[in-house]
């Protein structure tokens, strides 16, 4: 194990290694000469020594501005490739592979989209975009893959997400990074990047109920939700077929994208959105189902509308 | 017993230590409105993400009530500045008269307040205790969280403002607060209580006007 | 040196620490530098509480099990140590105990300007201390230092609301001091003391007091808020209650940015005196330096966000926040410039106050260039809520804050004290804090990378050598700051007296005997020249 970086799963995490080195470079080629100087200083002049102490200037507005300025331009450069990497994590490609992911104290529950189901350790396919979309069942979590060099909060009532592309088969680490209690520490597992075909053979030997639309439709139907939004239904309320991903009025004027968020909220708290033209009669499901249960239902709100519900999230 | 000049230390002239007595209590008024001022903030963000649910919401609380508390702190500030000059003046009986009438005001302000919050509480909008809410969702509850929040800590700097008000109108009267020679005092202390009442008048509209 | 007591000077008869011997006249002065000496010795009994956190956490850490302290108390541990050093040793150090003594003394005062005010100051420090006690009793938080929603509000078991109203009571204490220095140095300067001349402590702790009084209250209503959520159940920072857990983050950071500059800003005013007094010359750039404080402060409230990268905050204001932070190095860097550039065809004596000036810079400079690593958008996904921003922020806090702290102490122990301590002993302390805190926090940043997160009693075994190496530096970190006791309060008794001005420095403290008068000054000072005007002195001496 080097004691310099760790493992690397992904070009990206090379990277940020890069920029790491390259401005811990630069930035002791700004320093390293005020350590040196101060420190000749402090021999060439101490008291008793003789040196020529002549014609000592107190101020310079143009040595201060450029030192002020210099560094500077050295510096911003590093800052807005940064930036620019960054804000690039925050949108997935479109073909990328979604996991869900739950998070509670003090364990992770990863969801893949044909229903496998795991609990701290992670399996993804390698070179694949992977999408990971998160939330919290209590406190703030933290999902950190130092593998990969990237990690993202996990919030409670809230989704947010994440994407990589790994490109080197192994083991790594899942860790919380965000302090959630008790067995913060202890909250994580395996990081596991394989090949495609391992993959594939790890998702056929899961256990799988359903995938997780199908576990999403399976639950719309035991909790009677089509009693009001299926068209028969002599209660009003919005039809759901082709919702998901599509622009939504609502009652006081503002037009929403039906995306995850929405539909969760419309599930969990239903009197925060109401849709334009309906009466504020939908009960809440809080009390009923957790967040793994919601996300179901949303996959399988979404696979009503697939043309649109991919870009939605 | 200490000497005039002692008195005044670490100022050297009395017009200094004034100077510095109206500085300080700006700068303190300064912290005070950072106190406030994310409230503020907050609620104003509030009402442009979640405007309908503002106006819902803001229906339940009393209009004539929040406007007569309103009319209340105006017209205590107008007293205290009134005094304040006849401080300036030496006229200790008509400054004891304001202050003192001031506080009364500031009392009967929490005393609607009181009202107001026991109504509240019997419609249910109180969070936790009293019957069930009449106000669902995510919104509208968030809106009565900061209704109380900023409320309460604003009575809580009405309650402090009026025993000021009043302590420093007794030392008017008593003349153990010697005028026009301690009219900074005077001065100072009505410059906390225009605070109290300048918040107030962000908060009315904010909450009360919102429907 | 003779162990014989030495006999008391006139100058100590009659100075403020003769000036009534009871604990009555200590406890209900009103005399800044008494204060300041109250204010001394309470906080460096926080220092020690806080300081035996630290070791329960870095013992707890040489192994990668946990078998000093359970999961549990490893997390009260790592709380109550920041709370305790954060708010009742970092923030009042050197503002309660030096700004204190020498603001009145520098601009030629006779004290603050509401000298009431500033022990009552104390006494709320001293209450907020108690609740800080009490919590500690009780059983201690779980919640680290930054309280975090909805852990703190909704599932920490601990006594959240005593040490949230520990917090907000000390608060005030911080709010009044500001308050106090701003109006001392806006109306007590003496005749001739025009802002351009003040010295560069004054300056710095101007801007700090501006810090002080415009962003404590905002924590204060941000603790407000956890306490209604907690006691009353009102849900600003629950999603079920429609509130927002991000709206704490924002709320805290807000304050907690800035606060980092409350900690750091006097800090460089102190450095600033050292470096010039040790030159024997003056500061180079004394504009451009006063003005970074100011710059410091300001720019100061607008980068919190660097708080909230990864923490659900729009990527585009997390990209306003990484350039704002970049924009705030500068004035810092600034100042080790203008420090480095006053060392320059100085006349440089290698007391301990210089020595400590110097780890100052080392440190600091460090701890900055290390902050600039975080503030970079990518950088921050990977090491965030890791040993490497602990790291950081140590450098910066206790090499740099702690550090200028002892220096200070060594600077102006004879002008406050009446004594000299043996300066052998002070070099000494000075290198051992030096290489005992590289060793304790220069392994942190590797494994900060390696992705050892921070509030983590358990780690991989690999990562074990460097944990072992930082304990050890730690321990011998303790006795580096255990040393200045030893021999400072030796220098009580034994030291010889000290002169008025034993550095020969510039400044009107020095022109007042050591210790000062209760009263300050004798006859009220006139300032006549610009600060740091050594080439008087040295036109002086020549003739």
């Amino acid at each position: 194990m080097n004691p310099f970086w760790p493992e690397r799963a992904s070009v990206y995490a090379g990277h940020i290694d890069l920029l790491m080195w390259a401005f811990t470079g630069v930035v002791a080629l700004l320093a390293g000469p005020v350590f040196l100087l101060i420190l000749w200083f402090a021999i060439k002049y101490r008291r008793g020594q003789a040196a020529d102490r002549e014609h000592v200037i107190d101020q310079s507005m143009w040595i201060e501005v450029s030192w002020a300025v210099i560094p500077f331009v050295l510096t911003v450069g590093f800052f807005v490739y940064a930036a620019w990497i960054f804000v690039g994590l925050q949108r997935a490609p479109a073909d990328a592979l979604t996991i869900d992911v739950v998070a509670k104290q003090w364990m992770w529950k990863f969801q893949h989209p044909e229903g496998q189901r795991e609990i701290d350790d992670l399996h993804v396919p390698v070179d694949q975009p992977v999408k990971l979309v998160m939330t919290s069942q209590d406190v703030i979590h933290s999902l950190y893959l130092p593998a990969l060099r990237i990690k993202q909060d996990v919030l409670p009532g809230r989704y947010t997400s994440l994407w990589f592309k790994a490109d080197r088969p192994g083991t790594y680490r899942v860790i919380c990074s965000q302090f959630c209690g008790l067995d913060h520490s202890v909250m994580g597992g395996r990081f596991i990047v394989m090949r495609q075909a391992d993959y594939a053979r790890w998702l056929a030997t899961s256990q799988v109920d359903a995938s997780l639309a199908g576990q999403g439709k399976a639950l719309y139907a035991r909790l009677g939700c089509g009693g009001c939004h299926d068209g028969a239904s002599a209660v009003r309320a919005p039809s759901l077929v082709g919702l998901a991903g599509q622009a939504t009025p609502l009652q006081d004027g503002r037009v929403v994208t039906a995306d995850a968020q929405y539909l969760r909220d419309s599930v969990m708290a239903p009197n925060r959105d109401v849709a334009a033209g309906y009466p504020a009669a939908m009960p809440t499901y809080a009390n009923l189902i957790g967040e793994d249960q919601v996300t179901a239902l949303v996959a399988y709100l979404q696979s009503l509308a697939p043309a649109r519900s991919g870009a939605a999230s | 017993m200490s000497t005039a000049a002692e008195r005044l230390e670490p100022f050297d002239l009395r017009s200094q230590k004034r100077r510095a007595d109206r500085f300080g209590m700006f700068v303190f008024l300064a912290s005070e409105i950072m106190l406030f001022g994310p409230l503020f903030v907050a609620m104003a963000v509030y009402r442009v993400l979640h405007p309908q649910a503002a106006a819902e919401t803001a229906r339940h609380l009393n209009l004539w009530l929040g406007a007569a508390n309103t009319a209340l702190l105006l017209t205590s500030s107008l007293l205290v500045a009134l005094a304040v000059l006849a401080g300036q003046n030496g006229r200790r009986r008509v400054v004891a008269a304001c202050l003192l009438t001031a506080a009364l005001l500031g009392v009967a302000f929490l005393v609607v307040k009181g009202v107001e919050y026991q109504a509240e509480y019997v419609e249910g909008l109180m969070p936790k205790i009293g019957p069930p809410s009449p106000i669902a969702g995510r919104a509208p509850t968030l809106f009565m969280s900061l209704y109380f929040v900023s409320t309460a800590l604003h009575a809580v700097h009405v309650t402090v403002g009026a025993l000021l008000l009043a302590g420093t109108g007794v030392g008017a009267w008593s003349r153990r607060l010697p005028l026009p020679k301690r009219a900074m005092t005077v001065e100072v202390v009505g410059l906390y209580w225009h605070l109290v009442d300048v918040i107030w008048v962000f908060l009315f509209p904010l909450l009360y006007l919102a429907r | 040196m003779s162990p014989v007591h030495r006999p008391e000077t006139v100058e100590e008869q009659q100075s403020y620490l003769r000036a009534g011997h009871s604990l009555r006249s200590w406890l209900f002065s009103t005399d800044h530098k008494r204060i300041a000496l109250l204010y001394l010795i309470s906080i460096s009994a926080f220092f020690f509480v806080g300081a035996l956190a630290a070791a329960a956490i870095r013992l707890e850490l040489v192994t990668p099990q946990t078998d000093f302290l359970t999961r549990e108390g490893y997390n009260r541990a790592f709380t109550i140590h920041g709370i305790v050093m954060v708010w009742f040793f970092l923030i009042p150090s050197i503002p309660a105990v030096f700004g204190n003594f020498l603001i009145p003394l520098m601009i030629g005062a006779k004290d603050l300007a509401f000298p009431k005010l500033n022990l009552l100051s104390w006494y709320i420090y001293v209450l907020g201390g108690i609740f800080v006690l009490y919590t500690l009793a009780v059983g201690g938080v779980d919640t680290g230092w930054t309280l975090y929603t909805p852990l703190s509000t909704q599932f920490a078991n601990g006594h959240v609301l005593t040490i949230a109203a520990a917090i907000f009571i000390v608060g005030f204490s911080s709010i009044l001091t500001g308050l106090n220095f701003i109006v001392t140095i806006h109306t007590l300067r003496a005749p001739g003391m025009t802002w351009g001349r003040l010295p560069l402590f004054v300056w710095s702790h101007y801007a700090t007091s501006v810090i002080l009084v415009l962003a404590t209250p905002v924590l204060a209503l941000a603790l407000v808020l956890i306490a209604a959520e907690r006691l009353f159940g009102l849900g600003v920072f629950d999603p079920k209650l429609g509130g927002d857990p991000l709206l704490f983050q924002n709320l805290f950071w807000f304050y907690s940015h800035p606060a980092v500059y409350i900690m750091v800003l006097p800090a460089m005013g102190v450095v600033s005196e050292l470096v010039t007094a040790a030159a024997h010359k003056r500061i180079f750039g004394y504009v451009f330096v006063a003005a970074s404080s100011i710059a410091i402060a300001g720019v100061g409230f607008v980068v919190w966000g660097h708080h909230m990268f990864v923490a659900g905050q729009s990527p585009y204001a997390s990209v306003v926040f990484s350039f704002l932070s970049l924009v705030v190095a500068v004035p810092s860097a600034i100042k080790v410039y203008n420090w480095t550039a006053t060392l320059y065809k100085g006349d440089i004596s290698l007391d301990p106050p210089f020595l400590f000036a110097m780890g100052f810079i080392g440190l600091f400079v460090i701890g900055g260039l290390t902050g600039l690593m975080l503030a970079m958008l990518a950088v921050d996904a990977h090491v965030h809520d890791t040993t490497f921003v602990v790291a950081h922020f140590h450098y910066i806090m206790v090499g740099g804050a702690v550090t200028a702290f002892f220096g200070a102490l060594h600077f102006w122990w004879p002008k406050i004290t009446g004594r000299m301590y043996n300066l052998v002993w002070g070099r000494i302390a000075a290198a051992l804090i030096f290489l005992g805190f590289n060793l304790t926090f220069f392994p942190q940043f590797v494994l900060g990378y390696l992705g050892m997160p921070r509030r983590y009693p358990v780690y991989p075994p690999q990562f074990q050598w460097l944990h072992d190496l930082s304990s050890a530096g730690a321990s011998i970190l303790g006795v580096a700051y255990a040393l200045p006791l030893v021999y400072l309060v030796w220098s009580l008794r034994r030291g010889p007296p000290a002169p008025a001005n034993p550095w020969e420095a510039f400044g009107l403290e020095w022109t007042v005997p050591s210790p000062p008068p209760k009263h300050n000054f004798d006859t009220p000072p006139v300032v006549t020249g610009p600060a740091y005007d050594y080439r008087l002195k040295t036109v002086r001496k020549r003739r």
